[in-house]
């Protein structure tokens, strides 16, 4: 192993990863007000179309994210809409706004489907990846509103009584996680793999998802377990090309397997649980009760 | 002359014909969508020629993005109760699905896409496609300059296999000190995976990309490390430019419509078809001119025309397992058989098939 190998090595689990870091960080967000967001598959794939096409047309990658975040807001506007205001269930609403995302993205990219873009650089992304991080992190435990926004997720009925408004916030926190999944979804089809193709997030959204249980709901730990389960996977890729001899499919098992286990490690401790996941997550707010 | 008059008794049957006769359904189960412009493009290419052909005597459905599991089933039995009389299942793994509903649907025909097993109401059909990956093997065993090759594999079936081993024996035969480095990614369609496995493979020292997965991803991360690579199922020069070299083309659509041809008259029988580069059903891309010295295409165009009239044979013993054992043995060719199950590399790749 030389050091031009390792670099290069981690150069490719940076890249491989920064989505999930993106999807994760923005979903944790929602599910820490309360509100659990199956729809990150989907906003991921509307965010890398909206900004495969804007790219195509204009041009510009500047409006290319711009447009791309907005399309995650609108996304996610969309489903705050029905689980704030019409108490619709969050877990179906969600799968809707995926399977909707899904078949949105497909229709819209359809005449976009080969065209040949420039990509871009992704080393910005990746930095902003640890930044946003970090923020989000100070702003959960240093800053006043981050903690309105836990209280809000731990005990909605709580923060009412004490007068902050439990539908602005949560509103806010889905827009937040609508805007990174898009925005992990315009970093692969512009940076990571430069193109539009049907379903190109290809289950993303939802390690995602189970990166947000994995860190239990705390930010640090999105960033630890996205890059352990990117740096096994391309680890493994590593060890086959180099010819050693061990089951393939093991291999491409194996971050799977890595997040069961430490899923379980977490939940065979039923105090632990209780104590890291949001105690209102899933639970609709009725005003005035 | 005969050719006019078949032509124009084709036309009037097809005038006439069509007519009078119901349009025969033609259905298509599609493992990605049609857009990937690779596998399931060059199906839907074929699909389109198919229609083209037999104009109104036939109408035609896909549908998309089916995974190979249960799901399949549903989709396949929804092409069938919705009245079609011809079902494409157009991936390997789509075998077991076809079957299941083919038993229950005795009337309907079923033609399932590199598979093995047939049945009264269910043909196979193939391309040897593994006549392609010899035309790759000897460029890239000229082109290398790291003498390191890197493969981007799929699943471990035997079509993925012989491809690989085709591949291998043509380069190493031209360079001996060649390297494979092979990645199982374990899925037809995952850009950003192939993407991975594709750096991965030249942050290992391959200056030569090959895949057996179904985008562009892997050509395109060549193009960026200024290294080449081989398309795959549908010419991708125009998203690599700089880096590809050929690519194998599968040509389904001649096949689809003599298949929609014979539902059409009532003449069908199950079967199975493995063609090649002979009937067509396998194409390279234009060669890259400005990547490939004039003296190289020279010598994969003959290759062509040796493949197409039998005197080249890219499984030409004397051909060693892993082992060291003889497998076909000097003078002779593999026989389909061998071909058709190959679960084993051939002598000088390293690693094993994942089983």
């Amino acid at each position: 192993m030389n050091l031009d190998l390792i670099l290069g090595i981690l150069q490719i689990v940076l890249i491989a990863t920064t989505p999930l870091v993106f999807a994760g960080i923005g979903e944790l967000v929602t599910e820490k007000s309360g509100v659990l967001n199956l729809g990150v598959e989907g906003m991921m794939l509307v965010g890398a179309v909206s900004a495969f096409i804007i790219l195509v047309i204009t041009g510009s990658y500047f409006l290319a994210f711009f447009v791309s975040i907005l399309s995650g807001i609108i996304m996610s506007g969309l489903f705050a809409f029905l689980v704030l205001f019409l108490m619709s269930n969050q877990i179906a609403t969600g799968l809707a706004l995926t399977i909707f995302g899904i078949g949105l993205s497909s229709m819209l990219g359809k005449q976009y489907i080969g065209t040949p873009i420039d990509g871009l650089s992704p080393w910005f992304f990746v930095i902003f990846s640890f930044l946003i991080v970090f923020l989000v992190s100070y702003f959960f435990y240093k800053t006043k509103a981050g903690l309105i926004l836990r209280a809000v997720g731990e005990s909605h009925n709580s923060a009412h009584a004490l007068g902050y408004s439990v539908i602005k916030i949560r509103f806010l926190s889905i827009l937040f996680g609508g805007s990174m999944c898009a925005l992990a979804g315009s970093y692969i089809s512009i940076c990571y793999a430069p193109m539009w193709q049907e379903g190109m997030t290809a289950g993303r959204g939802w390690i995602a998802l189970a990166l947000v249980v994995f860190a239990t709901w705390k930010p640090e730990r999105v960033l630890i377990g996205a890059y352990i389960f990117g740096g096994v996977t391309i680890l493994q890729m590593n060890l086959q090309a180099l010819g050693l001899r061990f089951p393939g499919q093991f291999f491409s098992m194996a971050p799977y397997v890595a997040t069961i286990i430490v899923l379980v490690l977490i939940s065979s401790n039923k105090l632990r649980i209780k104590l890291s996941a949001p105690a209102s997550l899933t639970i609709p707010f009725y005003k005035g009760r | 002359m005969i050719k006019i008059i078949t032509f124009l008794s084709t036309l009037l049957v097809f005038v006439f014909g069509s007519a009078y006769a119901d349009p025969k359904k033609v259905g298509f189960i599609y493992i990605g969508p049609p857009g990937d412009h690779g596998w399931t493009y060059m199906h839907d290419v074929g699909r389109k020629y198919m229609e083209s052909q037999l104009g109104d005597s036939i109408t035609t459905t896909y549908l998309e993005n089916i995974p190979e599991n249960a799901d399949a089933v549903r989709a396949i039995r929804k092409l069938a109760d919705s009245g079609h009389d011809l079902i494409f299942t157009t991936s390997f793994n789509y075998m077991d699905q076809t079957h299941e509903v083919a038993k229950d649907f005795p009337d309907i025909k079923f033609e399932h896409a590199t598979g093995y097993i047939q049945a009264d109401n269910v043909a196979t059909y193939s391309a040897r496609f593994y006549e392609g990956r010899m035309i790759e093997g000897h460029i890239a065993g000229h082109m290398t300059e790291t003498n390191t090759i890197g493969y981007i594999a799929s699943f471990p079936i035997p079509e993925v296999v012989r491809g690989i081993n085709a591949f291998y024996l043509a380069a190493s035969k031209v360079n001996p000190d060649i390297k494979m480095k092979i990645i199982w990614v374990f899925t037809w369609y995952d850009p950003g995976k192939e993407a991975d496995a594709a750096n991965t493979l030249i942050n290992q020292g391959a200056d030569i990309i090959v895949q057996h997965t179904d985008t562009y991803a892997p050509c395109q991360a060549a193009q960026k490390a200024g290294v080449y690579a081989f398309g795959q199922a549908s010419n991708q020069e125009e998203f690599c430019p700089d880096a590809h070299l050929t690519s194998i083309e599968d040509i389904w659509g001649p096949y689809y419509a003599a298949r929609a041809k014979a539902v059409v008259d009532g003449t069908w029988s199950s079967g199975d078809t493995w063609d090649g580069m002979d009937k067509g059903m396998v194409v390279m891309s234009p060669y890259n001119t400005k990547l490939m010295p004039a003296s190289l295409i020279q010598e994969a165009v003959n290759m062509e025309v040796g493949i197409k009239d039998g005197t080249i044979h890219p499984f030409t013993g004397p051909i060693y397992n892993q082992a060291g054992e003889l497998v076909v043995p000097e003078g002779e060719v593999a026989p389909d058989g061998m071909l058709l199950g190959m679960n084993f590399y051939v002598q000088g790749i390293d690693g094993e098939v994942p089983q």
